[in-house]
């Protein structure tokens, strides 16, 4: 049978992992290649690695620092950030990384989607929507550059169309719940989750294991991601690499699992 | 010496890394020389099978290694789009596989699927072995390993499955023909359970 994800999504800038609070205030954590030979050890599902200033600063993917990850990974890497064209995606997977994420780039161009997914394959190609819900109105919009340009797209309507073009994966980051840990946006998610049929990974919100027990009663098979859960313990929030042992996640799985 | 083949697909270092950590003598292979002197190969793939196929073409090692495959009878590890193109053809592609092991590439059936499920099969599932010997020593049924993919190898003969994995349907996760062994998933990323694997291949 096939399981739910539990996956650490890291934020990288300038060389070194980031925690932010709804896409702000970045603190930094610790050392990415540590970090992911802690993973290692922990045996984690799977790694989302996002470089947060790549888009917004115009900057290229760090190849080398991807090479270097792929390298240390004994799990399958996500990763996502300043990716624009399909030759850097096609080199990304050729450094060893089993699924690319968009996100500004399949906004500018879905297109690009469909292309990618024909040179590396669909189950390559993740599609990351940072959603942020208007204060005014409460409707989801997507967001790109890191949150600050507001694309005003509906990500149920994105969602549908970039399932079309043939992508893989359709991660959702709430931008209102980022670093929160307060819980995931059931909200956004159930809107998702019923306009397309695409593998999901769901990111933003998570505090406490519960938070992804639930997430993974209600959705069964989908990939439930946190930064901060993972990388800080303690309500002052002390850094502290941690992921449930088998055993927990196991319990976890178990005592949520829905049963199809 | 177990040569990794370098054609630019997959993740070399990973095996690379998971040989180095057993102590078990491993090269990589980019071109036709580096290939002598190997005595079991492990061809790595993430990606899409006509791509694949064109670039161990374009490497110059497809010919030498339909050599070393089938006259020589060595060894060979194909994985996930590795061990897609050991077959004839694909649904996904349209150039010939390398027909290695009898049988094609279907894209799995989504109808099949309950709604709780979803393409492409994505994540940590469990394997059925038909038998444990060889290439699963060690490995129960119910080892969990990572899946990536849409399509699955349809092998002709039976005896070729090694070990099914339940999606909607049960297909073939682990199959083996002779010297020629493929597995769907993907062992350099499955923790203990993948490097029991690559171990095992290493010692068969």
């Amino acid at each position: 049978m096939l399981y739910p994800r539990l996956i650490p999504c890291l934020l990288v800038k300038n060389k070194g992992l980031v925690k932010t609070v709804r896409f702000k205030n970045p603190k930094y954590v610790g050392d990415p290649i540590n970090a992911v030979r802690i993973f290692n050890e922990k045996q984690v599902d799977e790694l989302m690695v996002l470089n947060i200033e790549a888009t917004s600063g115009n900057m290229e993917p760090d190849f080398k620092m991807i090479e270097n990850l792929a390298a240390e990974c004994r799990m399958p890497l996500c990763y996502g950030g300043g990716v624009k064209t399909v030759e850097q995606a096609q080199r990304i997977v050729e450094l060893g990384v089993e699924k690319v994420a968009i996100s500004s780039a399949a906004l500018d161009k879905p297109e690009l989607i469909s292309q990618i997914a024909e040179q590396v394959g669909s189950q390559s190609v993740v599609v990351v929507l940072d959603v942020k819900k208007r204060l005014i109105g409460g409707k989801y919009q997507i967001s790109t550059h890191n949150g600050k340009i507001n694309t005003g797209r509906c990500p149920v309507e994105f969602a549908r169309q970039v399932e079309s073009l043939g992508a893989g994966e359709l991660a959702i980051n709430s931008i209102d719940n980022d670093g929160v840990m307060k819980g995931y946006d059931f909200c956004l998610i159930d809107k998702i989750r019923e306009a397309v049929s695409l593998p999901m990974t769901v990111l933003g919100g998570a505090g406490t294991l519960e938070d992804i027990g639930r997430l993974i009663g209600m959705y069964g098979i989908v990939g439930a991601a946190a930064g901060s859960l993972f990388v800080f313990k303690g309500i002052y929030r002390a850094v502290l690499i941690n992921y449930p042992n088998p055993h927990e996640k196991e319990d976890l799985i178990a005592k949520n699992r829905l049963t199809v | 010496m177990i040569a990794i083949i370098d054609y630019g697909l997959g993740n070399i270092k990973a095996f690379a890394n998971v040989y180095k950590r057993l102590n078990i003598p491993h090269k990589t292979a980019s071109c036709a020389d580096d290939l002598e002197g190997a005595d079991r190969f492990i061809l790595p793939g993430v990606g899409a099978f006509d791509q694949a196929m064109q670039v161990l073409q374009r490497s110059g090692m497809r010919e030498p290694l339909d050599e070393f495959v089938l006259q020589r009878r060595v060894p060979i590890l194909g994985v996930c789009v590795g061990m897609q193109i050991l077959a004839h053809s694909s649904e996904e592609g349209n150039l010939p596989g390398l027909g290695w092991i009898d049988g094609e590439v279907r894209r799995l059936d989504p109808s099949a699927l309950s709604h709780k499920t979803y393409l492409p099969h994505m994540g940590w599932n469990d394997i059925s072995p038909m038998r444990s010997d060889g290439l699963l020593q060690g490995l129960n049924g119910g080892s969990r390993f990572y899946f990536l993919h849409s399509y699955y190898f349809d092998c002709r003969g039976n005896e070729d499955v090694v070990a099914t994995t339940d999606y909607g349907n049960a297909f073939a996760s682990v199959v083996n023909y002779r010297n020629v062994y493929g597995v769907q998933f993907h062992p350099e990323k499955s923790h203990q359970n993948g490097i029991q694997l690559l171990k095992n291949f290493g010692n068969l």
